[in-house]
């Protein structure tokens, strides 16, 4: 392909990491460092405490990743720091590699997945100053998102509130398995700040509900998990719909990120349907759920569906009917990786694929010409 | 072509050389030699850079996992799709998914024919490896590989970028010697 | 033409009282117990009954055989009809109040339906969330060809294929029945990952992820390898969201297999062969053309079965309604066929 013809390309789903969990610590209040008087073994006692109950959640470690990091095993820098935390290395094998114009940072840390839901909000501020300073602040083409406690949404607004004035911050993240379902109205708070500042909610391939990964108990195995990821986008976009959150508020743009798009056409036909039978269940509604899911929802592609047959990808964005709201995503470091010049089939409408791999998402995050 | 000196890759060890501008895997699987493109046919992934198995099943959930020979199976890095190093072919699709493979064989250095051993490398382009020696680590880093992974992962040898000038009509070789034995892959069959 | 979803409907616990024993007929008799409280299809709601059925003498649709002749059977030309009766055993959590209400519904299908009407079959109703139970009450039964199938709320607390329910599937297995999952269930954990949906609505389209997250189940933990005989229906799932499904799991296979390593083939492989998919609720997209090609990407023209689903309800369209623009061989074997093969009649 000649430079001529080359697609620009924004990725709109890059996991940076810290070197180590310490070195987020710095950028959180003392409170939450072992700070105390007492002593060495006092203080790292305390701290050990904090992390075990803090961190006592679902990150993945029930269900053991395919790699380790859940990474590509080619990802790991020379350094031997973790997959995606060492800058330079990621210049070289992402964003250089093929030529990524910008790239959303979207560092999965477990800030809302905190029990302890104050020491969650000052992790997500921490893991926001981390961005900014470590990532945004030296390289021009990365964009971030904003972490939040999301399970509590006055912690969640305020930071939102706090970090909505730096630019560069192109979105709210949440993860898609939450303690309750998203349309409910404790996380309504949310949605308000983030409208507030015209900012796009993203929510993430993940998360714990407290509970099992499923509705019908827990899974044993990995496979389980990731391929049952799509049932919890599924369930958490119909709550978003009938609970009327479009409705209420009308400037909502959700991002869904990393679930893949086959599942969705399937979900707006079953919604419709049921909506056309069901209305007295959801009387706020003034619209079909499809019609509501063009109008305020984007999708990252990965991990890119693979129909058997050609016709059968061209089909389903056509049954989607999103082409302006489909946006790639290489997920790197994970293992699960798209790579930016294989992953979309051949044979795709040209202006089609130009809208995917930078289009959809230079006008939804406002990225500069 | 001369890849490497035999004894430069033991059994569950691996090279990667680039050969007519191809990135290219050899791999020694109990004492044989194999070499596979370093192209994942999924994405294009480098796939010789991924760990390397034993083939793995069970007759039934419940029953002992059974393994076949260590190394025989190389995972793509990226997506983890499995195929058989001496063969090339996929796990899951044997017949119609396959990575491209390429004959691999020991020849003695004094049957070596003169289009073995190629012409000199031409300077500016990449040195080979002197005989004996690993892919080089960069100095002072740990092994580029998870923590608790045995296997080291030569470090950045994809694909290269096509080669131009001279060193297009060069192809990357191996000074041979008349003594001790090497290992040949033919590109072309 | 079979229907492969058809519900008879216990309504009151008085319609089982002549089947239990004097000790449970007493309990209901003396307590607040009155059978399963939670229902697959709660009442005055628009999707549980159809109300373009005409009256049979003041009795509701599905109460008696009645009623399953004048709606469906005569007016259809059903030749055989599958009885599904989503009666909520599992939501009842005295073990033995479970097992005996499994028991006299059981004897209740065979005296007020099985035997006045030679065009029906059934599932074995069991108290499915005590495995002992439910295979005790599948040997008592299965000794009679008219029970082809066993009834699973497709909702569960653990997911079927997990290796704790292996003695059910023997079981199953053993008596060559079919293993249903149904819309429905009242496992008493959340029904979805992310906790309990506010409204019916929800729930009713949730539903679909259940049906998935069960064949996941089912299909990772090798119970299709290690009971290959098993025959699965999906009744009342939907199938829409099949292809995407089957299409999202032979990817992950592809690089995840080794986490499973007794899968011998791509997932959509054991869904074509084991499973079969009732065609009501028809859940695929509203354009006829475009209906077609889901049933295509379903891969295989053994898969849909046709049923009605009497007496729910869930769309505009008469209990007849099959997919227009199907193939005639491939129409033939959605009205026949499928589940005449399935369900060996």
């Amino acid at each position: 392909m000649s430079v001529a013809t080359k697609l620009e390309v924004v990725d709109c789903d890059i996991h940076n990491a810290p070197r180590s969990r310490q070195a987020l610590l710095r950028y959180m209040p003392a409170r939450w460092r072992a700070a105390r008087a007492g002593g060495g073994r006092l203080e790292a006692a305390v701290e050990a405490r904090r992390e075990t109950l803090g961190d006592r959640s679902y990150l993945g470690g029930e269900y053991p990743r395919a790699t380790p990091r859940a990474a590509r095993t080619d990802a790991w820098p020379p350094s031997g720091d973790p997959p995606a935390s060492d800058l330079q290395f990621m210049r070289e094998q992402l964003l250089d590699r093929y030529q990524i114009s910008y790239g959303v940072l979207t560092p999965m840390l477990g800030a809302g997945e905190q029990l302890d839901l104050e020491r969650g909000a000052a992790l997500a501020s921490a893991i926001n100053d981390w961005q900014a300073a470590e990532w945004l602040d030296p390289e021009p083409r990365l964009r971030a998102s904003i972490n939040v406690a999301y399970e509590d949404g006055a912690l969640a607004a305020r930071e939102i509130h706090r970090m909505a004035s730096d630019p560069r911050f192109v979105q709210v993240l949440l993860l898609i398995r939450t303690a309750e379902p998203l349309g409910r109205r404790k996380y309504w708070p949310i949605y308000e700040a983030a409208v507030a500042h015209d900012l796009p909610v993203g929510i993430h391939y993940g998360g714990w509900g407290r509970g099992p990964i499923t509705g019908v108990g827990y899974a044993s195995y990995y496979i389980e998990d990731t391929v049952g990821m799509a049932t919890a986008f599924a369930d958490q976009l119909t709550s978003l719909v009938c609970e009327g959150v479009f409705e209420r508020y009308p400037a909502l743009k959700i991002v869904l990120i990393e679930g893949g798009i086959a599942w969705l056409a399937p979900l707006m036909w079953r919604l419709d349907r049921a909506f056309a039978l069901l209305r007295a269940e959801a009387p706020h509604l003034t619209r079909e759920p499809s019609e509501l899911i063009r109008e305020h929802v984007w999708l990252t592609t990965q991990p890119i569906d693979e129909p058997p047959r050609a016709t059968d990808f061209a089909a389903l964005l056509a049954q989607l009917g999103m082409d302006d709201r489909i946006m790639f995503a290489t997920d790197y470091p994970h293992w699960d990786f798209d790579a930016p010049d294989r992953a979309l089939p051949t044979g795709l409408d040209r202006g089609v694929r130009e809208r995917i791999m930078a289009g959809n998402a230079r006008s939804l995050y406002r990225l500069s010409a | 072509m001369v890849v490497a000196r035999a004894d430069e890759i033991g059994p569950g060890e691996r090279k990667l050389v680039t050969i007519g501008g191809r990135s290219i895997g050899v791999f020694n699987v109990g004492g044989e030699y194999f070499a596979l493109r370093n192209r994942c046919p999924h994405q294009g992934g480098p796939l010789c850079q991924g760990f390397q198995f034993a083939p793995l099943q069970a007759a039934l959930p419940g029953k002992p996992y059974t393994r076949g020979d260590d190394g025989a199976i190389i995972r793509c890095p990226w997506h983890g799709w499995e195929f058989d190093v001496r063969t090339g072919a996929s796990w899951f699709d044997p017949e119609r998914t396959r990575v491209r493979s390429y004959q691999a064989r020991v020849v003695a250095g004094a049957a070596l024919e003169p289009a073995d051993a190629g012409d000199p490398v031409p300077p500016g382009a990449r040195q080979p490896v002197p005989p004996g020696a690993r892919q080089p680590v960069p100095p002072g880093a740990r092994q580029p590989v998870p923590p608790g992974a045995r296997q080291p992962v030569p470090p950045g040898a994809g694909e290269p970028a096509a080669p131009t000038g001279a060193a297009a009509l060069q192809a990357e070789t191996y000074p041979a010697r008349r003594e001790g034995d090497y290992v040949v892959v033919e590109l072309w069959r | 033409m079979i229907d492969a979803d058809i519900h008879n409907v216990v309504g009151p616990i008085e319609t089982l009282e002549p089947y239990l024993d004097g000790h449970w007929r007493e309990v209901v008799a003396t307590s607040q117990f009155a059978g399963p409280t939670d229902q697959a299809h709660p009442p005055n709601i628009a999707t549980s009954l159809r109300d373009d059925l005409a009256p049979q003498q003041g009795t509701a649709p599905g109460r008696t055989v009645a009623t399953l002749r004048a709606h469906v059977l005569d007016p259809l030309g059903v030749q055989v009809a599958i009885l599904g009766c989503d009666y909520g055993v599992e939501s009842v959590r005295n073990p033995d109040a479970a097992a005996a209400l499994a028991t006299a519904v059981n004897d209740w299908q065979l005296a007020e339906w099985l035997a006045p009407e030679p065009r029906l079959r059934a599932a074995i109703v069991v108290a499915a969330q005590q495995p002992a139970a439910a295979i005790a009450e599948i040997e008592r039964c299965a000794g009679d060809p008219r029970f082809v199938a066993v009834y699973l709320p497709v909702r569960s607390q653990i997911p079927y294929g997990n290796r704790i329910w292996w003695p059910l599937w023997e079981a199953i297995e053993r008596h060559e029945l079919v293993a249903e999952l149904h819309f429905g269930g009242s496992a008493g954990i959340p029904p979805t990952a992310s906790g309990w949906p506010t409204s019916w609505l929800e729930e009713y389209v949730d539903m679909a992820s259940a049906f998935a997250s069960q064949l996941t189940s089912l299909i990772a933990e090798g119970t299709l390898d290690r009971f290959e005989r098993l025959r699965i229906s999906l009744i009342e799932s939907g199938f829409g969201w099949l292809p995407a499904f089957m299409w999202r799991f032979d990817k992950g296979w592809r690089g995840l297999r080794r986490e499973i390593p007794w899968t011998r083939r791509l997932p959509s492989g054991y869904v074509r062969e084991h499973v079969r998919v009732s065609l009501q609720p028809v859940d695929g997209p509203p354009d006829p053309t475009e209906l077609e090609r889901v049933i295509d990407q379903l891969g295989s023209d053994r898969m849909l079965m046709f049923s009605t689903d009497y007496p729910h309800r869930h769309s505009s369209e008469g209990l007849d309604a099959v997919p227009a623009g199907l193939p005639p061989a491939a129409e033939q074997r959605l009205l026949d066929a499928n589940a005449r093969e399935h369900y060996r009649l």
